[in-house]
């Protein structure tokens, strides 16, 4: 299968710094690809290039064959790229409904006039997106916090309700920044069969993750960054092998937990 | 059966309107209350604009001064009934915010508000030096409505006071059903996502300029139609009415009664326009007493009165 997202030579600096330089990968649909790195490599500032927060400075993205560099977020929304942030961005006074619903935005929006005088066209429009929303809390199991204000919700349950806003766009593409960051090891699974479930559906999936086991378990390719370059990529089996990635990121966690058991 | 928010907000305000009346001593509460629906409009634009969508504005009433002098000068200019240049005030209001919006909505929090307020008094300026239009700051007349004519001819005798209470209330049940459809449909719900995250809403597909643009757009109509209701009414105006302390009163009475309410806004307004009434026995301190009760309002209650109070009801309650 064709790719659906390829990266060609991205690259951006801030202030003379080289923060990401030269990283190519694709990913196809259904495909689970995740970028991993030590803190700082850059995976953050690669995905909030590729979503369309920062121009980047080199290189290309291309999305179902169309060249959307630099693109705005709202419009790479309309051809199918949705995702998560790291630090969540939730609609905090808004009902966990409501932030499901708003998901539904390029699905559910109308004329303003009709919104202004509650026609039944604007009403059949937010009750469709409600419906759809409804449906999507049960999936993500918040089909019971439905009512409540999204800030009372507890860190992993606002994880999850990100994911399900993004789903409510239907994507094609969906980027996961560290979607299991700060969850114990129940949700991180719950979070773990969701995120295959939706690649087996057809969504191609690109994931920041820390939680290296999860990463190794879901993932059909792998793409390792070190300050800012790209330094290896392959299936699971080959990057956990590669001795370029075990000195840079796998390498230096063992160096300092033997450091620490022989202190 | 639960009633919604909506027609809970809406019951109440209709039942302000009908029966406070009945508590009027004389003529004179009549105006009193007429002044505080004609301020109660505008700020539920300002709870669109802020409330809603977490934009700031300090130049509204220069939008009030157009739709003001649109009351004046159009019928005697364009011959156009006072009716429909309260329409074209409106409309001329809309334009004027969506050619200045576009710019001027890049900008966020002080930065947007010392743009907008550099609107409020571009529009005073012209309306103050313009002498052969305008009449300058003496001000000018405005025809009369025609409308309470009309009533009377159907056998509905309204007093001057009456008429334009009921008139004005009206307007704003109207005002304050559109906002609170809003609140709840596909664009309010868009407005109120980019206030709580506005690079989470674009990742949903919220074109967020155009969505501030159109609530600026909105607020502005709300704003001139409020001016347009208090040429019309007081048949005369000056260029106070888009002066900037008046701007600064709309945010005011729309964040002392509650911002992210309908209700609370409307009370806010009644409060600000009560409360000079009320502090004139305080003479020459009044600017003073009334400076103070907003400090401690903000300090202790910084969600706003209604919201705040209704709060410490529910909470007993429970």
């Amino acid at each position: 299968m064709t790719a659906l997202l390829s990266v060609e030579g991205l690259g951006i600096s801030f202030g003379g710094l080289k923060a990401v330089n030269d990283v190519s990968f694709t990913v196809r649909p259904g495909e689970i690809v995740s970028v991993i790195g030590p803190n700082g490599a850059g995976k953050t500032t690669l995905f909030n290039m590729i979503s369309g927060v920062y121009q980047p400075g080199s290189g290309r993205v291309v999305l179902g064959g169309e060249n959307v560099t630099g693109m705005a977020p709202h419009l790479l929304a309309r051809r199918g790229m949705s995702r998560t942030f790291q630090n969540l961005q939730i609609f905090q006074s808004m009902t966990v409904l409501e932030n499901a619903i708003s998901g539904y935005h390029l699905k559910e929006r109308g004329p303003v006039l009709a919104d202004l005088f509650g026609l039944p066209s604007s009403r059949r429009r937010a009750a469709e997106a409600q419906a759809g929303a409804r449906e999507l809390l049960a999936r993500v199991g918040l089909d019971r916090a439905a009512e409540r204000e999204a800030g009372n919700l507890s860190y992993g349950a606002l994880k999850r309700l990100e994911i399900a806003r993004a789903l409510a766009l239907s994507p094609k593409i969906l980027l996961l920044d560290e979607p299991a960051a700060g969850c114990n090891a129940v949700e991180t699974e719950e979070i773990d069969h969701l995120i295959a479930e939706v690649a087996k559906s057809g969504v191609a999936i690109l994931l920041v993750e820390h939680d290296m086991k999860m990463v190794m378990r879901i993932s059909n390719h792998i793409v390792v960054l070190d300050h800012g370059e790209k330094i290896a990529e392959g299936d699971p089996a080959t990057v956990s092998r590669n001795p370029a990635v075990i000195a840079a990121y796998l390498g230096t966690d063992a160096g300092t937990e033997a450091a620490h058991a022989d202190g | 059966m639960r009633l919604s928010a909506k027609s809970a907000t809406l019951l109440v305000l209709i039942a302000l309107v009908a029966l406070s009346p009945i508590l009027f001593p004389s003529g004179y509460y009549y105006r009193v209350g007429a002044l505080i629906f004609v301020n109660a409009i505008a700020v539920t634009g300002i709870v669109i604009l802020t409330g809603y969508a977490g934009q700031i504005s300090l130049g509204h009433a220069g939008f009030a001064g157009i739709g003001a002098y649109a009351c004046a000068l159009a019928p005697v200019h364009l011959g156009l009934h006072p009716s429909l240049a309260l329409v074209l005030g409106a409309a001329i209001s809309g334009v004027i915010a969506f050619l200045v919006g576009r710019p001027i909505l890049r900008l966020k929090g002080y930065y947007l508000g010392v743009a907008t307020l550099g609107l409020g008094i571009l529009v005073s300026m012209v309306l103050n030096n313009e002498r052969q239009l305008t009449g300058g700051p003496d001000g000018m007349e405005v025809p009369d409505l025609g409308l309470r004519g009309l009533l009377k001819d159907a056998g509905l005798d309204l007093t001057n006071g009456q008429f334009w209470y009921f008139f004005c209330g009206l307007a704003l049940i109207l005002g304050a059903w559109l906002a609170l459809n809003l609140y709840n449909s596909p664009t309010g719900r868009a407005l109120r996502a980019l206030h709580g995250s506005e690079v989470a809403a674009r990742t949903v597909g919220i074109d967020v300029a155009q969505l501030k643009l159109r609530a600026f757009v909105i607020s502005a109509v709300y704003a001139s139609v409020s001016g347009s209701l208090l040429a019309l009414q007081n048949k005369f105006i000056t260029p106070d009415v888009a002066g900037f302390m008046h701007s600064i009163e709309m945010v005011t009475m729309a964040v002392l009664g509650g911002v992210g309410s309908i209700l609370g806004a409307i009370f806010g307004a009644a409060v600000l326009t009560l409360l000079p009434q009320v502090l004139t026995v305080f003479a020459e301190y009044e600017q003073l007493v009334l400076g103070l009760v907003m400090m401690l309002v903000m300090i202790f209650l910084p969600q706003g009165l209604l919201p705040s109070i209704l709060r410490k009801v529910r909470g007993k309650g429970e």
